[in-house]
């Protein structure tokens, strides 16, 4: 079976969805991705979905699903380079991707989620004093 | 109006949903749709395409081309002989479902065709056609 690679940057898991994902393999990137936020320790998770052509509402759960996970295990998700048709498509669809952040690209993304980083572990350190 | 058949997709496995989505992709494309409606009509299908598998036990998606006058559009059917939908209504309304879903698949794919038609009764399958014009 197809998988979709999963890589350590920093703090940071990141994951291309570089195909078009069937019904299973989506939930097996949800539970990879899910176990390897733990294993790693990642304090954040950046979802490069550019090359989708499309995101219907099986997808558009995983990636909440993924964020809601994510924000349990204390790390931050944010979902990048979504095209503007699959944008206005999904909104169409109704789905609300809420609790997703997002950025326009990977940089930004890495910018957002090392500046979220940054703040949730100056906050853990003051409540440390 | 005329109709032009061009050919039938198996919904077996949830792989066939990814074929769906690449068929209607090919044609829509082939046929000049803009970009946007290519992506409308891909994602409605890809949403019914999964309830023929879940809940229709599989089933069957026929493609046609349509021409009306100048007019040119693409039709998608889904046909399967599952229990069928006994409150139509109610299955179209958003946030309904029996599954795990969002229940967004038939209220939301109609809002991206131009023309939406289902036709069901418990015991005897569900067909539902969806029309994305040019």
């Amino acid at each position: 079976m197809d998988k979709i690679p999963i890589l350590k940057v920093g703090k940071c898991l990141l994951v291309t969805i570089h195909i078009d994902m069937h019904d299973r393999l989506a939930m097996a990137l949800q539970d990879d991705l899910t176990n390897a936020i733990v294993s790693t320790r990642a304090k954040g998770v950046l979802i490069d979905v550019s090359a989708l052509e499309i995101v219907d509402s099986f997808i558009g759960r995983m990636l909440s699903n993924i964020a809601s996970a994510s924000r349990v295990l204390d790390a931050v998700t944010i979902v990048v380079g979504m095209r503007p048709h699959v944008a206005i498509t999904l909104v169409e669809l109704g789905v609300q991707l809420s609790g997703i952040q997002t950025a326009r690209n990977v940089d930004k993304g890495l910018e957002t989620i090392n500046r979220l980083i940054e703040q949730s572990e100056s906050t853990d350190a003051d409540g440390d004093d | 109006m005329l109709t032009e058949t061009i050919e039938t997709v198996p919904i077996r496995s949830s792989e066939d949903i990814v074929r769906v989505r690449q068929k209607v992709r090919f044609h829509a494309d082939a046929m000049g749709m803009s970009l946007i409606d290519q992506t409308k009509i891909i994602t409605a299908a890809s949403e019914i395409a999964r309830n023929t598998f879940e809940y229709g036990g599989g089933g069957e998606l026929l493609l046609e081309i349509l021409r009306d006058g100048a007019r040119r559009g693409l039709r998608v059917t889904f046909s399967d002989e599952g229990p069928g939908i006994a409150d139509i209504e109610q299955a179209m309304s958003d946030h309904f479902t029996t599954g795990g879903g969002l229940g967004l698949g038939l209220g939301g794919a109609k809002r991206l065709v131009n023309e939406f038609d289902i036709k069901s009764q418990p015991g005897e399958g569900t067909r539902i056609s969806l029309i994305r014009w040019k």
